[in-house]
């Protein structure tokens, strides 16, 4: 399909319309977790571990319970009892993961700093703080495993219990002898060690809860701020041994998450665990630092990634085998994140032989689990940095050896060798589209003339094709991946006695808009005023059934559901009106919010007059229930398949290392935009993300596990300031995949982003023969690598 | 973030303040709070009071005293940066204050906190120390003017006693060349490196988070009047300094830095 199917003749989808969610977030009445009024509400504080490895020989709180406005003071086995089940991991990835014994609090040894020891209960907040320095804790240290490539090695073993560092080892191995094969004959090799280093996910709103508990009921309401409380309530259930007939979860205003609140989080349960055991309310919110310690961690992977090439530069295999930093323990989805982009290493080309080989390991540092593009930003930097790295080898300009590659046109449907079917795809237009507008024949130009004139400061321009897999999932290949849970997403349309429509959605919004979007969906096919849909969601008791909000699977799984439960609603309303109009349901047409006879232009019924209809209930047709009310669950049978092309412009100072961003130009697919404006923020913001990832940011350890990054000070969030303002356009190629034809675009910019970067730096200073630097791309190391290259050693 | 518990007093004057000073042990003077704070919260800084000055709008002026402009404890660094005054006589000092952390540390930072907190990190300090700024101190027994550049002696350790108070900042006006040179990363941050450079003449030289203090690059000074060229004169901006390190830079980046900037300052000052 080719455009979205509208009963509307003033069509809103596909506009840049304003957001109805940001006037109450700008004017501060949006309510957070931390803004919730509760009365009687108690404040936890944890004590955690200021040591990476450690046994914990005891814990005195005797002088923590005297402090003022302390109710409790408890360690980890005063609670242990607390617990049905340890903390959820939702994806074993093979069947013989190792899975250490992971619960909300340490009672005998802790496994990163930041593994909490004790909990203070108090009647406020800075009582419960302060009463953490009172709390005497005595540990024994233990040998500490920080490096992937230490711990591979199981010289010292983070869970001893294990017997080995290793977690799992996952292999894609569809033909190894074709593999080999093509590495024998290969006219030209090129092998590359990359890092993915962590990163501190830095949503805007740090994360909290409140659980509410209904003694008398033996009730309680969890509010989070959340990604998933659907799925956090399940979860609860399970650790806390809760009925899920007693628990309801609800998500207020959440300030972003970029993956990091995709997860059941220690304090989520511990909060809920006391509200029951004291029955009383018990409120937490995270602090910055105590945040960069203990919400989950992103990337972390070495990456060994070998390209096979004929004497064209034609890709002939491509072999992968990583690392993969599991951190201390295993979070909700933490061994996962690796296969999420495990399909995707040969990137937008047609590559015939494939092999990819992960190995999670164990470190005493903060678990890792989902950030934005969850291994498809990895996969992505390792095929466009080693296909430039070949381009180099052999002399052929990095933009044609991505024409030579790319899938071609005609084979989408395309099956990969990997095995996935990627539905849609035309990937020429995108490079060509960006070489054009970022004027790449003239940088070029640009970028000789100061290098022949000496200049110190050097142009880069690299370029970055790629797809990712969004859309999650199909259920059945989630299910074949070992995953826990499907992929489906639920909505409901009703259509209320006075005609406005009621949605509710299993998508959980922090930030995207789907208030705005999903209005726009169903505006557009009832042919009704936007103003008159309202969207609920985020609340387990209005939207029972929802798999949640991540992997850009929204407006492809959940947007759909809305649609189809928006068509569902209008066949019911059809049945109504064929029956007031004493014609057959085929005979009418709907626009406008009008059923109308076809080749009759008088006679015709209002939607507004069917909801009366559908409501009185007085006169319906035989066997039509009252209200106008219909569910979907939709189950997608394919991911979707976001592509484009993003091209970085850098300047680098070689005297000082200094590297600028100086244009970004993106032609992105994301097939049909609901919305303009919020695909543009959704790129806006994942380009800033991920080229904070390639200049700026780094979660950084010392051989003790000590994380040396835990304020904005050391982490180098970047600011607008450091931005240039980016230069975007879109191609649209529409999914075959969903009745809406879209795709998801809230990862695609920080997947596409740090090769783009990293390949314009390795551009700028190929004079120097420099031929890769790591993530981040300081100063110093910029400069490093240029002096390394002088070999003057200076 | 919270920090201990401390108690609050607000001073109605300079003497006011001095006294509280002189009664309460380990009491702090606050005024813009931007360095202060952020220590107290980290718990790095436990004052057992702090003593508010940030009412006290005599001491927030820019004046022309003739050959030097007077500027009180209190100003803010973005009327600093805003001063007309300052811009066509004492034209550094209102570039160095615009390189300050961001718009809202701007409308909060003095230059009285941010010199008497003596970070050697800091812009404005290294800014005072290239310009020969005195620095007036009030306290118990009266006042005292003070250089700038025997002012700072250690780490976040100037030559103010505990019960004093900066009240102003003079610096003479001058018509020659200058330059500040900030290398970061972002542009919130303090300088990894930087440089300022006055050429009244004399040309003076300071490097910002080159060591525990803010410094003047003597070794560079004293070989551009023994004649040296601005390129050999630059090789010794970290001569006898220790940089520190962090995430940011080693030592030896910094050393690198400093040469490369210095040289930059001096082409820009005496150009």
């Amino acid at each position: 399909m080719t455009a979205l199917q509208t009963g509307s003749s003033q069509r809103v989808t596909g506009k840049r319309l304003l957001r109805r969610e940001d006037p109450e977030l700008l004017t501060g009445e949006a309510r957070f977790v931390d803004d919730l009024y509760q009365q009687d509400a108690l404040y936890m504080a944890l004590l955690r571990s200021p040591l990476a490895h450690a046994k914990i020989i005891s814990i005195d709180v005797s002088e923590a319970r005297k402090m003022p406005g302390v109710h409790e003071v408890l360690s980890g086995r005063d609670l242990r009892e607390e617990f049905s089940a340890p903390m959820p991991c939702a994806w074993p990835v093979t069947e013989d993961m190792k899975n250490p014994p992971h619960y909300p609090i340490a009672s005998d040894v802790v496994h990163y700093v930041g593994d909490a020891v004790a909990v203070v209960i108090a009647s406020d907040k800075v009582a419960a703080v302060d009463a953490l320095a009172a709390i005497d804790v005595k540990y024994e240290a233990l040998p500490v495993v920080t490096e992937l490539e230490e711990a591979l090695l199981d010289r010292n073993l983070v869970h001893p219990s294990l017997g080995t560092n290793s977690c799992f080892v996952w292999k894609l191995e569809p033909d190894r002898a074709g593999v080999d094969q093509a590495f024998a004959s290969a006219a030209h090799v090129v092998t590359n060690r990359y890092v993915q280093q962590r990163l501190i996910p830095s949503a805007l709103e740090p994360r909290g809860v409140l659980a509410v508990p209904h003694p008398y009921g033996a009730e309680y309401t969890l509010f989070s701020s959340t990604q998933i409380p659907h799925i956090l309530k399940l979860m609860l259930s399970t650790t806390l041994g809760i009925s899920e007939a007693k628990l309801r979860v609800v998500a207020p205003s959440v300030g972003g998450g970029f993956g990091s609140k995709l997860n059941v989080y220690a304090e989520e349960v511990l909060a809920l665990a006391l509200a029951r055991k004291l029955s009383k309310p018990v409120r937490w919110t995270e602090e910055r630092s105590e945040g960069a310690l203990t919400t989950i961690h992103g990337r972390g992977q070495v990456q060994e990634v070998e390209l096979a090439a004929d004497s064209n530069g034609r890709i002939t295999a491509v072999r992968v085998n990583i690392l993969a930093d599991m951190g201390a323990y295993l979070q909700l989805l933490t061994p996962g994140v690796p296969l999420l982009g495990a399909f995707l290493y040969h990137g937008q080309y047609d590559v015939p032989a494939y092999s990819f080989t992960c190995t999670g390991l164990f470190t005493n540092k903060t678990p890792t689990d989902a950030y934005r593009g969850a291994g498809r930003p990895e996969a992505t930097f390792a095929i466009e940095r080693s296909i430039d790295s070949l381009a180099r080898k052999i002399g052929i300009d990095p933009a044609e050896i991505r024409r030579r590659n790319f899938i071609p046109v005609d084979k989408f449907p395309y099956s990969s060798v990997p095995g996935l079917i990627f539905d849609s795809g035309n990937y020429e237009p995108a490079l060509q589209a960006a070489l054009e507008k970022v004027g790449y024949a003239q940088l070029r130009m640009e970028q000789e003339k100061r290098r022949t004139q000496g200049s110190r400061k050097h142009l880069g321009i690299g370029i970055s094709s790629y797809v990712e897999m969004c859309g999650l999932a199909p259920s059945k290949v989630l299910g074949s991946l070992r995953y826990s849970a499907g992929g489906w997403e639920s909505a409901t349309v009703r259509i209320l006695p006075t005609s406005k429509v009621q949605v509710t959605t299993g998508t959980a919004p922090h930030g995207q808009g789907h208030e705005t979007s999903w209005s726009m969906i169903v505006a557009d096919r009832l042919g009704v005023s936007l103003e008159d849909v309202e969207v609920l969601h985020s609340d387990t008791a209005v939207a029972p059934f929802g798999m949640d909000t991540y992997g850009s699977r929204s407006v492809a799984v959940g947007g759909s559901a809305v649609y189809l439960a928006t068509e569902k609603v209008l066949d019911k309303a059809r049945l109504i009106a064929a029956h007031k109009l004493e014609v057959s349901p085929e005979d009418l047409e709907y626009s406008d919010g009008m059923f109308k006879v076809k080749g009759s232009a008088e006679k015709s019924f209002a939607l507004s007059s069917v909801a009366l209809e559908a409501f009185t209930a007085h006169d319906l047709p035989d066997g039509i229930e009252p209200n106008l009310e219909a569910s979907v669950t939709w189950d997608p049978p394919n991911f979707t398949f976001p592509f484009g092309t993003h091209i970085a412009v850098v300047e680098v100072d070689e005297e000082t290392g200094d590297t600028r961003l100086v244009r970004y130009v993106s032609v992105d697919d994301v097939g049909n935009q609901i919305n303009p404006m919020i695909v543009e923020g959704q790129l806006e913001g994942g380009i800033a993300q991920g080229v904070a990832q390639a200049l700026y940011e780094e979660a950084a350890y010392d051989e003790q596990g000590n994380l040396l990054d835990t304020t904005f000070i050391e982490y180098m969030l970047p600011s607008a300031v450091e931005l240039p303002s980016f230069e975007l356009a879109s191609t649209v190629t529409p999914s075959p995949t969903n009745p809406l034809g879209v795709k998801g675009v809230g990862e695609a910019g920080c997947i596409a982003s740090p090769p783009a970067v990293i390949n314009a730096i390795v551009d700028a200073l190929s004079p120097f023969g420099i031929e890769h630097i790591d993530m981040p791309a300081s100063p110093q190391k910029v400069w490093s690598a240029i002096e390394s290259s002088r070999g003057d050693g200076k | 973030m919270f920090p201990a518990s401390f108690d609050y007093a607000k001073a109605n004057s300079v003497a006011d303040a001095v006294s509280i000073l002189t009664s309460v042990d380990d009491a702090k003077l606050l005024a813009g709070g931007h360095s202060l704070l952020p220590l107290m919260k980290l718990r790095l800084a436990t004052p057992s009071m702090l003593v508010d000055i940030g009412s006290l709008s005599e001491l927030s002026y820019i004046e022309d005293k003739g050959d030097y402009v007077a500027i009180g404890a209190l100003t803010r660094h973005h009327d600093i940066q805003n001063s007309r005054l300052l811009k066509s006589e004492v034209p550094i000092l209102p570039y160095v204050a615009s390189q300050v952390g961001d718009p809202q540390v701007r409308h909060r930072g003095t230059i009285g906190g941010s010199i008497s907190h003596g970070d050697g990190a800091s812009d404005l300090p290294a800014a005072a120390l290239a310009l020969d700024a005195r620095l007036v101190l009030v306290g118990p027994t009266g006042e005292r003017v003070i250089p700038a550049t025997e002012f700072f002696v250690g780490f976040l350790e100037t030559v103010m006693s505990p019960d004093e108070l900066l009240t102003e900042v003079r610096v003479s006006k001058f018509s020659g060349g200058w330059s500040f040179q900030k290398f970061n990363r972002r542009a919130q941050d303090w300088a990894i490196v930087g440089v300022a450079a006055v050429n009244d003449g004399n040309t003076r030289v300071s490097l910002v988070n080159m060591g525990p203090t803010p410094l003047r690059a003597s070794a560079v000074e004293e070989a551009l009047m023994g004649g040296a060229s601005i390129e050999a004169a630059s090789k010794k901006a970290s001569e006898g300094l220790d940089p520190p390190e962090d995430l940011n830079a080693s030592s030896r980046y910094r050393r690198h830095l400093a040469e490369v900037l210095t040289r930059r300052a001096l082409t820009e000052a005496l150009g």
